[in-house]
């Protein structure tokens, strides 16, 4: 699979079909193509003469915690932030004598994140040990799946324009390798004040499902993409929260860079990412470094480097003399792990002992993609607002709850939902569920301005109003302000008589031709009425006055 | 005394592919270990493979003793380990060509799966009386020369004496912990 080209090495963006859109990047909220210290512009502004071209090459392994009321091989509980060592039981503790019994809902979590991403399930999967010595592992070795893990062969499709750039086509795939389960380890936290090394083992044991990626990705643009569609997809599936700054969703990235036509560069993990936003630059930054070292005539080493987020850089973490040499081992105590489907479903077994993949995929929950699409169809709305829509948390079920209790029309419910609540909530950052105005609130708002008895810059302030909280509805706002739309036409042809009359010379210049001080005599017709009036209507009535 | 005919019964059904089984066991190696995914990083080096007779070199030794926290100490330990080699090349007498090899005796077993219920945990105090150290509910493991002190406690537990001043602690590369984790609770 050839890989796009990197054809001027500038931070921030890639060059795939043209220019990555700016939008994009907005949509990750990063302040504009950053600066990163230690790059000299010189190289980052023309190819050289005789320069030849780089291609970068991104891949990524993900480690998503599973939502689960227990852990993976025992019965302790999964919650985030508990007491130290509360949530540990003999086995996580690796007490002796202990065994691990295997979480089903754990299996079923991987089964129907291995059939959203189109993986094959495998029907026998196998359990190893991986040893490492580390103080956050108890027993020495982690469980996972090396051999043959549960799930293999998937592809993720994301999109890659948005806004103008945005078309059904535009979408770019990634394949995934594998999905496999494994156990989390505990957290190491350092007292340096003492210069100890305190451990937390109420993470270790928590199931986790490897994702891992192919290098088909070539920027950190890209990248970023794939692991929010990822988000997106684990979320509506309810396998993981997949909150990154939570810990719920891990990703380190394999960074190299290579010519076209040429073998695959050495490659570097970079690890220590802790937001989407991060993780883009991070990969961006990090394909710079390599190209400025083989261009300086230096080599790559395959390290291991955690990002800085202050510096915007990523530094070496240790030297690998030699790669780590885990011993694989099958985990003996744990028998293979069979799937079945409808076919293959002994007779009379134990419903609560069989995994049925096609069950499985007959319950699985309508997919990010598919809602996407389906939002388009059903309301009208162009894809991209669909796209903002399931973007931000809980703004998708507020719309919906927006479109039940109203009669506007979708595009304009759209519009206030994208760019005047969004808006607000951004500037104030507040989630959605934190929004001071309800679904009820904003459909009676709309529903008022749709039936014309308030004019869009009173709606404007009546939603004001609303995000106050004061316990007020939009009706009563309109009463008590005085907002409701001028609509007998001869009140407004009195106001706009008096505005003339008392605005002669205007008068004068409009009939001698000038009609730049139409708009003078509309504002002040606009003032006269308070606001109240539709302006339309007070411009086609100050017309026929005029004529 | 009735395992002599025994013992001639096998001898004598060895076939031409066993009866050469001491040379396969010169010939032993030792498995490579596998490396997971990637990209073309470099993939490990296996240590150089012993030469015919299970001769183990030094570097093997070094190697072994890094991995799994072992010391062999002196040249007795070292030849317990080449009979020990010996002992299990016998193996290659059996022919398995076309037979799939068992990873456990389970491997007909139904893999029991639990109800994802909360059932464990919640028991601190107990945990905490394993531990030299504690402070504040949480376990105790001072850097550097303490990691090392998990290490030998660990070695200690596995039946292997360690003494302090033969370890080797130099040769380990592990991740620095004060690097190891962002997401941390202050």
């Amino acid at each position: 699979m050839a890989a796009p080209m990197l054809q001027w090495a500038r931070a921030g963006r890639c060059w795939l079909l043209g220019p990555c859109p700016r939008r994009m990047i907005l949509l990750f909220a990063e302040p504009g193509p950053g600066r990163v210290r230690g790059q000299s512009s010189a190289a980052a502004q023309e190819p050289r003469p005789g320069a030849q071209e780089w291609a970068a090459v991104v891949g990524l392994e993900i480690h998503v915690q599973i939502s689960s009321n227990s852990k993976l091989f025992s019965g302790s509980q999964v919650t985030f932030l508990a007491p130290p060592n509360s949530l540990v039981s003999f086995f996580d503790a690796s007490l002796p004598g202990t065994l691990p019994v295997l979480n089903r809902r754990c299996v079923e979590a991987a089964v129907m994140t291995g059939l959203a991403l189109n993986c094959t399930v495998n029907k026998k999967s196998l359990f190893d040990r991986k040893h490492y010595f580390y103080a956050d592992l108890p027993a020495g070795y982690q469980i996972t799946q090396q051999r043959r893990p549960i799930a293999i062969n998937g592809s993720l499709t994301y999109s890659l324009g948005v806004g103008a750039l945005w078309s059904p086509s535009a979408t770019k795939t990634v394949r995934i390798k594998q999905i496999q389960l494994e156990q989390d380890s505990g957290k190491s936290l350092h007292d340096d004040m003492r210069s100890q090394t305190l451990i937390d083992l109420n993470r270790a044991g928590v199931g986790l499902m490897e994702v891992v990626m192919e290098p088909d990705m070539s920027c950190g643009d890209e990248a970023a993409t794939a692991v929010k569609e990822l988000q997106l997809i684990l979320r509506a599936l309810g396998t993981s929260q997949a909150n990154m700054a939570e810990g719920q969703l891990r990703v380190d990235a394999n960074v190299s860079v290579h010519h076209p036509g040429e073998p695959l560069g050495v490659r570097t993990e970079v690890k220590n990412l802790n937001s989407i936003r991060f993780l883009a630059k991070a990969i961006d930054y990090e394909i710079q470094r390599q190209i400025k070292e083989l261009e300086n005539g230096g080599k790559i080493l395959n390290e291991t480097r955690a990002f800085d987020e202050k510096l915007g850089c990523t530094v070496s973490m240790r030297d690998k003399e030699g790669k780590q040499d885990y011993r694989f081992m099958p985990e003996p105590n744990l028998p293979p792990l069979i799937l079945y489907d409808t076919e293959s479903l002994p007779m009379g077994a134990d419903p609560q002992q069989v995994v049925n993949i096609d069950r499985i995929r007959e319950s699985l929950p309508e997919l990010p993609s598919v809602t996407r699409e389906r939002l388009v169809e059903q309301y009208g709305i162009l894809p991209e607002h669909s796209f903002a829509l399931l973007n931000e948390d809980g703004l998708l079920e507020f719309f919906q709850n927006v479109m039940k209790e109203t009669r506007a029309e979708p595009k304009k419910v759209i519009g206030w939902i994208l760019s005047t609540f969004l808006g607000y909530l951004k500037q104030r950052n507040l989630a959605v569920s934190e929004s001071p105005v309800s679904p009820s609130s904003l459909a009676e708002l709309l529903s008022l301005l749709d039936d014309k008895v308030i004019s869009q810059p009173a709606a404007q302030q009546v939603f004001e109003e609303l995000w106050q909280n004061q316990g007020k509805s939009p009706g009563q706002i309109v009463q008590e302000k005085k907002l409701e739309l001028l609509h007998q036409q001869e009140e407004l042809e009195e106001i706009c008589q008096a505005v003339l009359d008392q605005h002669p010379q205007e008068v004068m210049a409009v009939k001698k031709g000038n009609h730049k001080v139409v708009n003078k005599l509309i504002g002040l017709a606009r003032r006269a009425t308070l606001g109240r009036a539709d302006p339309v209507k007070i411009k086609q009535i100050l017309e026929k006055q005029l004529q | 005394m009735w395992c002599r005919p025994l013992q001639s019964v096998l001898r004598t059904g060895l076939t031409p592919v066993t009866r050469s089984w001491k040379a396969k066991v010169r010939a032993c190696r030792f498995a490579k270990s596998e490396s997971v995914k990637g990209q073309s990083g470099e993939l490990p080096t296996p240590p150089p493979a012993s030469r015919p007779g299970c001769r183990v070199s030094a570097e093997l030794i070094e190697h072994l003793e890094r991995l799994a926290l072992v010391d062999f100490r002196n040249q007795e330990g070292v030849e317990r380990l080449h009979k020990a080699v010996e002992f299990a090349g016998q193996l290659r007498a059996v022919d398995t060509d076309g037979v799939a090899p068992m990873e456990s005796v389970l491997e007909d077993r139904c893999l029991y799966l639990r109800t994802d219920n909360v059932v464990e945990g919640n028991c601190v105090e107990d945990l905490l009386q394993n531990s030299q150290q504690t402070v504040e509910d949480y376990f105790v493991a001072p850097p550097g020369a303490g990691m090392r002190g998990i290490l030998l406690r660990h070695a200690e537990e596995v039946g292997f004496s360690v003494d302090g001043f033969n370890f080797s602690w130099g040769n380990i590369s592990l991740p620095k912990l004060s690097e190891q984790d962002p997401v941390t609770p202050s």
